[in-house]
């Protein structure tokens, strides 16, 4: 029961936010409008669903930011400069947070803890590469980003498309399922004769997946990288989780409502502008926001227990 | 006996397993045929889970040998504490023992399979497989992991492990799950079946092992024990028959009146009826009410007992003195700080007097065997000041002689002026009380008192009675 309407909540908080801005700036209420209002959600929306990969087996992820980061230093400079060593770079950073997933459970390290040293390495990394701003965006990726199809604009056809394969790839297939079983009780997976640091690899390793393409998707937008251009996505991506239903323990994710948690506040940082609110307010305002959501969540959760 | 003719689903050389100094098994020899149901009884720590623990090879043997002659194919068990994800679907649970379904379209033949085994071990269940775990009451879960032991899974299963599969479920129900295990040896699987409750153990088992500090102190066929015999090969002497009277406080004034229940002090509550029908959620409301004002200011008035002991009684990372003392640091600190000789002497004096089975107050709780860590839970809670303790389903997997040592301390307390509320799947615990509630469809269908207090008038109010007749 609660599953179904466990996404509920994150889709009328977006539909809310959504008219409270074409209320606010009708002309927002266009092909180009909605494009501009949407399309920096694309790289949210795909590492938030990186944060959920590391959620859904009841870890969390700090290094995310720092990661995305130097994937969009990787993505200006050597993927555009040298394809082959740039995506052999990409595939290590991948593997490598595989592995990083591996090393958490076979020594039994908290994940926030490693995370948050692994955090420093990717950004000393990325200040290596790209000590000052620059670089540039591969022309393939520039012309995916700013691709223009028919009638809807291709931030909104992407946030479509990420939320579909992840959905299908968390919720309907067995490997999904199982890895939702890993945050749910691990003691039943390995009893069930499944190898749990394998599949806690898998975790990692997709979440590095969503998080290159994530990097990747930001210079496609940003034509240029800086060592520091994603750190604030550590606690967006974990917000977008969160407020898309997901549960930090427990195995409780949602990619569909981790998508529309992503839409929600990149519209949120474009509403609070539109009411001229001043950029020092802003990340205030955008805590109260998430706020007023999650308030919202657990009045509806303790009305549905009450029944 | 035919037994010998047939190779064993598994057989057990002198196994032994230790665990650092503490030998929870000691040179254990058996061996399960096709089509056996053997009864392993013991009380509390005789090792009937270490045993278990081996059989599905959850751990090595420290010593000695297990070995399946046709492989470890088909070897199921069912966990005594609950071990199914909460946040997945019942078919999708089933889907995650299930090698054979992969790729697309697997829901289907999951949601088909587990609905078949469920259908055919408690007909009449009304699981939904679309239902997240989490949404079904305790008593559902354990109906679920059962009919996940039993399902074919790719496979047959041919050898299931129940360990104390009847403890959350309701007599109605735990009579389905006992004809279902006859029918299964009779097809030719085996069953080992745990249990504390003798009556069972005596229905279904066609032999009866008895473990005691880590040996085999009997094994036999069931029809060569009575359960006088069985009990005193365990090394417990129970009482039988009807309790002898003690002598009862005089009631004295009404302490709690809500959800049209009433209790007074001195007085043992009982909750009753058949599983899931709405006592342990009203006795949830109940503590809450009695606790959860933050103006109350100190001193406790209400404690709980937990029955579902990982989810809402033991902390697991904390030593058995911890666990017990928690309750009581408030009113024991000096000047805000832990007043260590205190806790320590509390927690020594309450190890006596409840008999937990510990050679050191320090050990991790997780050391206890699961009847010594209720045990502790009792212990943490008696030794509040509180007036009021609530118990929910508290003797779950508690040996007859345990039990029989908290009836009296429960005796004892209330005759002091301690008024209790116990919600009880079991009628023997219910007879018990003072007084008892009985539940059904959420709603106090009767309250009985003193002689009225039978298994007959408890099952007749649980049910309908166009479902008694």
């Amino acid at each position: 029961m609660l599953a179904r309407y466990r996404i509920l909540l994150p889709v009328i908080s977006l539909a809310l936010l959504l008219c409270l801005t074409f209320w606010m700036q009708p002309r927002a209420m266009s092909y180009f409008g909605l494009n501009l209002l949407f399309n920096l959600a694309v790289p949210i929306a795909l590492a938030t669903i990186a944060q959920m990969m590391i959620i859904m087996v009841n870890d969390i992820d700090l290094s995310l930011g720092a990661f995305v980061s130097l994937v969009a230093c990787v993505t200006a400079t050597w993927l555009n400069d040298a394809p082959l060593i740039g995506v052999l770079i990409l595939l290590a950073l991948i593997a490598s947070y595989a592995a990083m997933g591996a090393v958490i459970h076979t020594l039994e390290l908290p994940a926030i803890v490693v995370t948050l040293g692994m955090s420093f390495v990717w950004g000393g990394l990325a200040l290596f590469l790209l000590p000052t701003p620059g670089g540039a965006s591969p022309g393939w990726i520039r012309a995916l980003m700013t691709v223009k199809p028919p009638l809807i604009p291709m931030a909104v056809v992407a946030a479509i498309l990420i939320a579909a394969l992840t959905h299908i790839l968390v919720i309907r297939s067995k490997i999904g399922t199982v890895l939702r079983g890993i945050g749910g009780n691990t003691r039943s997976i390995a009893r069930a004769g499944w190898n749990v640091t394998a599949l806690k690899a898998t975790a990692y390793g997709l979440s590095g997946l969503f998080g290159v393409l994530a990097g990747m998707a930001l210079v496609g937008l940003t034509t240029s990288a800086d060592a520091n251009i994603a750190l604030r996505y550590t606690l967006l991506s974990i917000a977008g989780v969160i407020l898309g239903g997901g549960e930090f323990t427990g195995g409780k994710v949602s990619p569909v409502g981790a998508v529309i948690g992503a839409l929600t506040l990149t519209l949120a940082a474009s509403f609070l502008s539109f009411l001229r609110l001043s950029p020092d307010w802003q990340i205030g305002a955008q805590g109260a926001i998430l706020i007023l959501v999650l308030t919202a969540r657990l009045l509806f959760s303790r009305k549905g227990a009450a029944t | 006996m035919s037994d010998l003719e047939r190779t064993p689903v598994v057989a057990l050389r002198d196994a032994a397993k230790h665990f650092g100094p503490v030998k929870a098994l000691n040179g254990v020899s058996l061996s399960v045929a096709p089509g056996e149901c053997l009864g392993l009884v013991g009380h509390n720590g005789a090792g009937k889970s270490t045993l278990v623990n081996l059989v599905n090879g959850t751990f090595p043997a420290s010593a000695g040998e297990v070995t399946f002659p046709d492989g470890t194919e088909g070897v199921r068990s069912v966990f005594q504490e609950l071990s199914l994800c909460p946040n997945l679907s019942v078919a999708e649970n089933l889907s995650i023992a299930h090698p054979d379904l992969k790729g697309f379209g697997w829901r289907g033949p999951a949601r088909a399979e587990i609905l078949a085994s469920l259908d055919q071990v408690f007909p009449n269940h009304g699981i939904d497989p679309d239902t997240e775990v989490d949404q079904l009451t305790i008593a559902e879960r354990q109906m679920v992991e059962i009919a996940i032991g039993f399902a074919p899974r790719g496979g047959v299963a041919r050898l299931v492990i129940l360990d104390e599969p009847t403890s959350s479920l309701d007599e109605g129900i735990a009579r389905q799950l006992l004809s279902h295990v006859k029918a299964f040896c009779a097809a030719g699987g085996a069953v080992i079946f745990i249990s504390h409750m003798l009556g069972e153990i005596f229905d279904v088992s066609s032999r009866i092992v008895v473990l005691k500090d880590g040996l085999v102190v009997a094994d036999r066929p069931a029809a060569e024990f009575d359960r006088q015999g069985l009990v005193d090969a365990m090394g417990h002497v129970a009482a039988e028959g009807p309790q002898t009277e003690t002598t009862r406080a005089a009631l004295g004034e009404v302490v709690i009146r809500a959800e049209g229940l009433e209790a007074r002090r001195g007085e043992i509550v009982g909750l009753s009826g058949l599983a899931g029908h709405g006592q342990a959620a009203a006795l949830a409301r109940l503590y809450l009410a009695q606790t959860s004002d933050w103006r109350a200011g100190r001193g406790i008035r209400a404690v709980f007992v937990a029955g579902d002991r990982p989810r809402d009684g033991v902390l697991p990372l904390w030593s058995i003195l911890r666990n017990m003392s928690v309750s009581v640091l408030g009113r024991d600190a000096k000047s805000g700080l832990v007043d260590t000789g205190a806790e320590r002497r509390l927690a020594e004096d309450w190890k006596k007097r409840i008999g937990i089975r510990t050679s050191d107050l320090t050990n991790p709780i997780l050391s206890l065997s699961g009847g010594n860590q209720q045990k502790v839970l009792f212990a943490r809670a008696l030794a509040s000041d509180a007036t009021v303790i609530v118990m929910d389903d508290p003797m779950r997997g508690v040996d007859v002689g345990t039990k029989q040592d908290v009836y009296a301390i429960v005796r004892a307390e209330a005759a002091k002026g301690r008024t209790f509320l116990w919600y009880s799947t079991e009628t023997e615990e219910v007879c018990q009380c003072d007084r008892v509630f009985v539940f059904r469809n959420g709603e106090i269908s009767a309250e009985l008192t003193g002689d009225e207090i039978t298994e007959e008038k408890i099952l007749e109010a649980s049910f309908e009675m166009q479902e008694a007749s």
